[in-house]
C-alpha cells in the first residue's frame, strides 16, 4: 500500500477523525483509543493521518529523529552536538507513524544490541527499536487488547514519561521517545484492563454505518480508490492540503489559545460531577479543548469546546456505577446537560 | 498452516542455525510469507487461537506481514488465498469472527456425501479450459445503483459489517472479469449475492430481529420458530412483499428516479439469495431467533470458560523473557536460544576481564537477560451456580422440582468436568448449601436437607450468590447464575419484613450482579408469570424464562440451552 487512503476521504466516523485531529494538534493530550467493530476504518484513519500531517524538521543522522531547535528534549549525541556550538544539519521528514507489528518481541520494541554487529565483529552497538522510531510521531497498535500485558504496560509507561531506557548486555542507553500512542481494538474479542483504558487520553466508540446513504458511500469510495487510485487521490488533494493547513495553523494557534479561569471551573465543575478519579481527567478535558478551540481558530476556550470534547476524554475514566444502567457515555451526556442546563437558567 | 502455529513459524523469525553458521543474522521467512502467491490452508479453524487469527487477519488485510522479533524487522510480501476449514462439530465450535468476517464464500460441505458421487456435480474440463485469463485482465466497473443494491440486501440479512459487503462488491466486478465483461451486470451482482451474502446472513429479510424478543417465554419463541419454518416452507412469494425498513427509506428519496428498477432488482436478488442459503443454516437462524440473552457480548466469558494465563498447566505459550522465580518453569530451549548469538561479544568480555591469566571458560555463557519462562494458558472451568427460592412463597413441590433440576444438571456437569454450587434463601438469610464442587453425592445428600418454607429474603440471596459466583471468578471459573424463584420478596436486607424495602434492596442487590457482568438465568417459577421476576431479570441483564409448568427436565433442558446459547453467540 504505497498510497493511502485520504483521510478527509473517510466517511462519518466524525468523533474518531477529530479526536485524532485534536491529538495531532497538541500530543500532550495523551494518545488515542479507538474502540469499535471490525470494518469500520480504524486502521485506515490512522494510516491517512501518517500522510496528512505536515513535515517536521529532524537533525540529519539522528537515529530518534531529534529536534534540532529543541533544546532540552534530544538524544545523547544530539545533545552532545548542540553544547558543543556546532552547526546543526536539519532535514524535512514525515511525522512518522509507526505499526506495532502483531507478535513484535520486546528487543525490537525498545531497541537492543544490533545482531549483526554482535554476531559478525563481537562489537556492541545499540539498535534503536520501533519506540525510537516512533519519537515525535504516533505510534499505532492495532488489536491493543490483544497484546501481552507486559508489552502494553511498557508502552505505557514510556508513553508517559517520554523516555526509553534500555538495559541490555551491560549496554545502557537512554533516548528520548515522545510519542502519541494510538490504539485500536474490538472489545468483543478480548477485554482490555481497566488501567489500560485510563491511560489513553481519549477514547472514542465507533460503529458500523447504519444508514445506507453513508454505506453506499464507504463502499464507492473505496471501489474508486481501488480501481484508480492517481485519480482518487488527486481528486482529494485539496480537501487534504486544507486539512493539513488547518493542522499546521492550529498547532501555532494551540499555545496563544486562552484558557480562562470561568472554562478551568467549568472543566473541574463536570469532573466533579462525574467523579472521576485524579487530575488527569480534567488536564486531558482543557488540552483537548484548547486543540479543538485552535483547530477552529477561536480564541478562547468556551463551554461549547469543553461540552464536545468531554465525551471522549471523560466517558472511559468513569468508575463502573452499578446502580447505574447507563453506558458512560450516556452519564457524561447527562451530566453535560444538567451542569449547561443549570448556566442557561442562571444567566436568564 | 498448523493449528497454534507459534509466532516463529507464522511470522518468521532468526533462523538460529544458519546464523550461528554463517555468522550474520539470517532470517526465516514465516509461512504466511511462503504463502505468497498461492493458497494457506487452515485447517481446524474452529479451533484457531484469537492471536494467530489476528495475524493471518493483519496479513489479509494489508497483504503483507510485518515482523519486529529476535532482532530482526522488516515485512515480506503476503497476499494469499485463505482457505479455512471449520470442522467444528458443535454449534459453538467456530472459526473467530474476525477471521470469517474476512473470508468471502462460505461453502457447506455437509451434505456432499462422498458415498454418493453419482450426485456431485463434476466441472467439465472444458469449462475449466474455457476461462481465458487475457480477458479477465480487464478491470470491471460497478455503478452506484449495483453497490446499493448489494448494501441493502447484505442489511436485509442483518449483515452490518462493511467488510462482507465489500467483498460482495469486489466479488460482482470479479465476476464480471471472468465473463469479460467491462461493466458488472446483474447476473454478477446476483452471484455476489447467492455465493457472499446468503451465506453470511444472520437474519432472514422478512424478520427484523426484535430488541424486545427476550422478553417472550420459550413457549412463545417455540411456537414463533415453528411459523416462521411454515413460513419458509410455503411459496417465498410472500417475503418479497414485506422490503426491509432500509429499503423504504431509500424508496423515500424524491430524487431516486430509477427506485423501481433497483428495488426489482433488489427483489430478484434477494430470491435469488435466499434460495441459495443452505437449509441447515436456514434452520439455525431461526434457532438464533429465540429470545437471547441481553447479556451476551457483555462479557466475552461463556460457559466454555476463559483462558487463563498459568504458570503449570495447560496448552504452551510462546516462551518470554522473565525470571523463573517466582513460580514459573525455565524455557531452557529458548534461554539457550536467545544466548547464543551473543556468545563472541561475551567470550571476547570475559577473557579481557580475566586478562592474560585465562581460566576455565564455560560452554555456555548464559546471563539473566537470556532467561525465559514457559507460560501456558488453559480454559478455565464452568462454574453453575444455583440459587434457589425456598421459602414459602415457592410452594414446596416446585423446591422438589429444582432439586431434581439440579441434579440432572449435576449429571450433565459430571460429564462435562463442570462444577456446580447451590445457594439457598428462606426465612431471613441466604446460606450456601453446596460449596463449588463435582461431587455428585455431595451434591445430592446437600440438597436433599434443604428444607421450605418462611420468607423470601430475595436481596440476601442475590448477595450470596453474587459472592459466591466472584469468589468463583478470582479463582480462574467462569460462572452461570441460574436463579429459581417468583421473585416476590418480603424481607429486607437486613431481615425486617417488608414487601417494598425488600423488593428495593432486592432490585439494588440484581444491579450490583449486572456490574459482574455473569450470565444469568432467571427462571420464575410461579404459577403465573410474575412482573417482579422479570424485572429482576432486566436489572441483571439475565435471560428471563417463565416455566409455571416445568418440571425438573425442563428447567434442566433451559440452563443447558441458556449456557449452550452463551458459547454460541460468543
Amino acid at each position: 500500500m504505497s498510497s493511502p487512503f485520504p483521510f478527509s476521504a473517510i466517511v462519518a466516523q466524525d468523533t474518531m477523525k477529530l479526536a485524532m485531529l485534536i491529538a495531532a494538534v497538541d500530543p500532550s493530550v495523551g494518545g488515542v483509543l479507538v474502540l469499535g467493530d471490525r470494518g469500520t476504518g480504524k486502521s485506515t484513519a490512522v494510516r491517512a493521518l501518517a500522510a496528512l500531517l505536515p513535515k517536521m524538521r529532524a537533525t540529519v543522522g539522528c537515529k530518534y529523529g531529534c529536534d534540532p531547535a529543541s533544546s532540552s528534549v534530544s538524544c545523547a549525541e544530539c545533545a552532545t552536538l548542540k553544547a558543543s556550538g556546532a552547526t546543526i544539519k536539519s532535514h524535512l521528514i514525515s511525522v512518522p507513524v509507526i505499526d506495532l507489528p502483531l507478535g513484535a518481541t520486546e528487543d525490537r520494541v525498545v531497541g537492543a544490541l544490533d545482531l549483526e554487529s554482535a554476531l559478525a565483529r563481537g562489537v556492541k552497538t545499540f539498535e534503536p527499536g520501533l519506540l525510537a522510531k516512533a519519537n515525535r510521531g504516533f505510534l499505532y497498535i492495532d488489536e491493543v487488547n490483544l497484546l501481552e500485558d507486559h508489552l502494553v504496560d511498557l508502552l505505557i509507561d514510556v508513553a508517559a514519561s517520554g523516555e526509553n531506557l534500555v538495559e541490555r548486555e551491560g549496554l545502557s542507553v537512554r533516548h528520548p521517545a515522545k510519542f502519541v500512542l494510538i490504539g485500536s481494538g474490538n472489545p468483543e474479542e478480548g477485554e482490555l484492563r481497566p488501567q489500560l483504558l485510563d491511560r489513553f487520553g481519549l477514547s472514542v466508540d465507533v460503529t458500523t454505518p447504519q444508514n445506507i446513504e453513508e454505506r453506499v458511500a464507504v463502499i464507492k469510495r473505496r471501489d474508486q480508490f481501488e480501481c484508480d487510485t492517481q485519480t482518487f487521490t488527486t481528486t482529494w488533494k485539496r480537501a487534504e492540503d486544507k486539512l493539513r493547513k488547518q493542522i499546521a495553523a492550529a498547532r501555532e494557534r494551540v499555545k496563544t489559545v486562552e484558557v480562562t479561569d470561568a472554562a478551568l471551573t467549568r472543566a473541574a465543575q463536570i469532573c466533579m460531577a462525574l467523579g472521576t478519579d485524579g487530575l488527569r481527567g480534567e488536564l486531558t478535558l482543557i488540552r483537548a479543548a484548547r486543540a479543538l478551540a485552535a483547530l477552529e481558530d477561536v480564541a478562547t476556550v468556551g463551554d461549547d469546546q469543553l461540552r464536545r470534547v468531554a465525551p471522549m476524554a471523560l466517558a472511559h475514566r468513569l468508575r463502573r456505577d452499578p446502580l447505574d444502567d447507563s453506558g458512560s457515555a450516556i452519564r457524561v451526556e447527562r451530566a453535560l446537560a444538567e451542569i449547561f442546563t443549570e448556566v442557561a437558567s442562571a444567566t436568564a | 498452516m498448523p493449528l497454534n502455529a507459534s509466532d516463529d513459524r507464522l511470522l518468521g523469525g532468526l533462523d538460529l542455525v544458519a546464523t550461528l553458521a554463517m555468522g550474520r543474522p539470517v532470517a526465516e521467512s514465516g509461512l504466511l510469507a511462503r504463502a505468497h502467491g498461492g493458497v494457506l490452508l487452515a485447517t481446524m479453524a474452529e479451533r484457531m487461537s484469537a492471536s494467530t487469527s489476528s495475524r493471518l487477519c493483519a496479513a489479509i488485510d494489508t497483504g503483507r506481514v510485518q515482523f519486529a522479533r529476535d532482532g530482526l524487522h522488516g515485512q515480506d510480501a503476503a497476499r494469499f488465498v485463505l482457505i479455512a476449514f471449520d470442522e467444528g462439530a458443535a454449534d459453538d465450535e467456530r472459526p473467530p469472527a474476525a477471521l470469517l468476517d474476512r473470508l468471502a464464500f462460505r461453502l457447506d460441505l455437509s451434505e456432499i456425501s462422498p458415498r454418493v458421487p453419482g450426485e456431485v456435480e463434476t466441472p467439465s474440463s472444458e469449462a475449466v479450459n474455457s476461462f481465458d485469463e487475457s480477458v479477465a485482465l480487464a478491470k470491471a466497473t460497478i455503478d452506484e445503483e449495483q453497490i446499493t443494491a448489494l448494501c441493502n440486501v447484505a442489511l436485509a440479512f442483518g449483515i452490518t459489517s462493511m467488510r462482507v459487503a465489500q467483498l460482495a462488491v469486489a466479488t460482482a466486478k470479479t465476476s464480471a472479469m471472468v465473463f469479460g465483461r467491462a461493466q458488472v451486470a446483474e447476473e454478477d451482482i446476483t452471484m455476489a449475492a447467492e455465493l457472499v451474502l446468503a451465506p453470511q446472513a444472520k437474519s432472514l429479510p422478512n424478520s427484523q430481529p426484535q430488541p424486545d424478543d427476550s422478553e417472550a417465554s420459550q413457549d412463545d419463541a417455540t411456537d414463533d420458530t415453528q411459523m416462521r419454518q411454515e413460513s419458509e416452507t410455503a411459496p417465498q412469494s410472500d417475503l418479497r412483499d414485506t422490503p426491509s425498513p432500509q429499503e423504504k427509506d431509500t424508496n423515500d428519496s424524491p430524487k431516486d428516479t430509477s427506485k423501481g428498477e433497483r428495488e426489482a432488482m433488489e427483489d430478484r436478488l434477494l430470491d435469488a439469495a435466499q434460495s441459495a442459503i443452505p437449509s441447515d443454516l436456514l434452520a439455525q437462524l431461526q434457532a438464533t431467533m429465540l429470545p437471547v440473552s441481553a447479556a451476551q457480548g457483555q462479557r466475552s466469558g461463556g460457559s466454555a470458560g476463559r483462558q487463563q494465563l498459568s504458570k503449570l498447566r495447560g496448552r504452551p505459550l510462546a516462551s518470554r523473557r522473565g525470571d523463573p522465580k517466582s513460580g514459573a518453569r525455565l524455557d531452557v530451549l529458548a534461554t539457550l536460544r536467545s544466548a547464543a548469538p551473543w556468545q563472541t561479544i561475551r567470550r571476547a568480555e570475559r577473557a579481557a576481564a580475566q586478562g592474560a591469566a585465562g581460566g576455565m571458560q564455560p560452554p555456555v555463557l548464559i546471563r539473566r537477560d537470556d532467561w525465559h519462562v514457559s507460560r501456558r494458558a488453559h480454559r478455565s472451568e464452568t462454574l453453575t451456580l444455583f440459587a434457589v427460592d425456598a421459602s414459602g412463597s415457592a410452594a414446596l413441590h416446585r423446591l422438589a422440582e429444582a432439586k431434581g433440576a439440579v441434579e440432572l444438571l449435576l449429571a450433565e456437569c459430571y460429564v462435562r468436568r463442570d462444577q456446580v454450587a447451590v445457594v439457598s434463601f428462606r426465612g431471613k438469610q441466604a446460606e450456601t448449601l453446596l460449596a463449588p464442587t463435582r461431587s455428585l453425592v455431595r451434591a445430592k445428600r446437600s440438597l436433599a436437607s434443604l428444607p421450605g418454607g418462611g420468607g423470601t429474603p430475595l436481596a440476601a440471596g442475590i448477595d450470596r450468590a453474587l459472592l459466591l459466583a466472584d469468589s468463583a471468578q478470582r479463582r480462574g471459573m467462569s460462572p452461570t447464575l441460574v436463579f429459581l424463584t417468583d421473585g416476590r420478596a418480603n424481607i429486607a436486607r437486613d431481615g425486617t419484613p417488608g414487601r417494598p424495602q425488600a423488593a428495593a434492596d432486592a432490585l439494588g442487590a440484581a444491579k450490583r450482579l449486572r456490574a459482574g457482568g455473569f450470565n444469568v438465568l432467571m427462571i420464575d417459577t410461579s404459577p403465573e408469570p410474575q412482573d417482579a421476576a422479570r424485572a429482576l431479570a432486566d436489572a441483571m441483564r439475565g435471560r428471563y424464562l417463565g416455566l409455571p409448568y416445568a418440571g425438573a427436565q425442563g428447567i434442566s433442558a433451559a440452563v443447558l440451552a441458556q449456557t449452550k446459547q452463551t458459547k454460541a453467540t460468543r
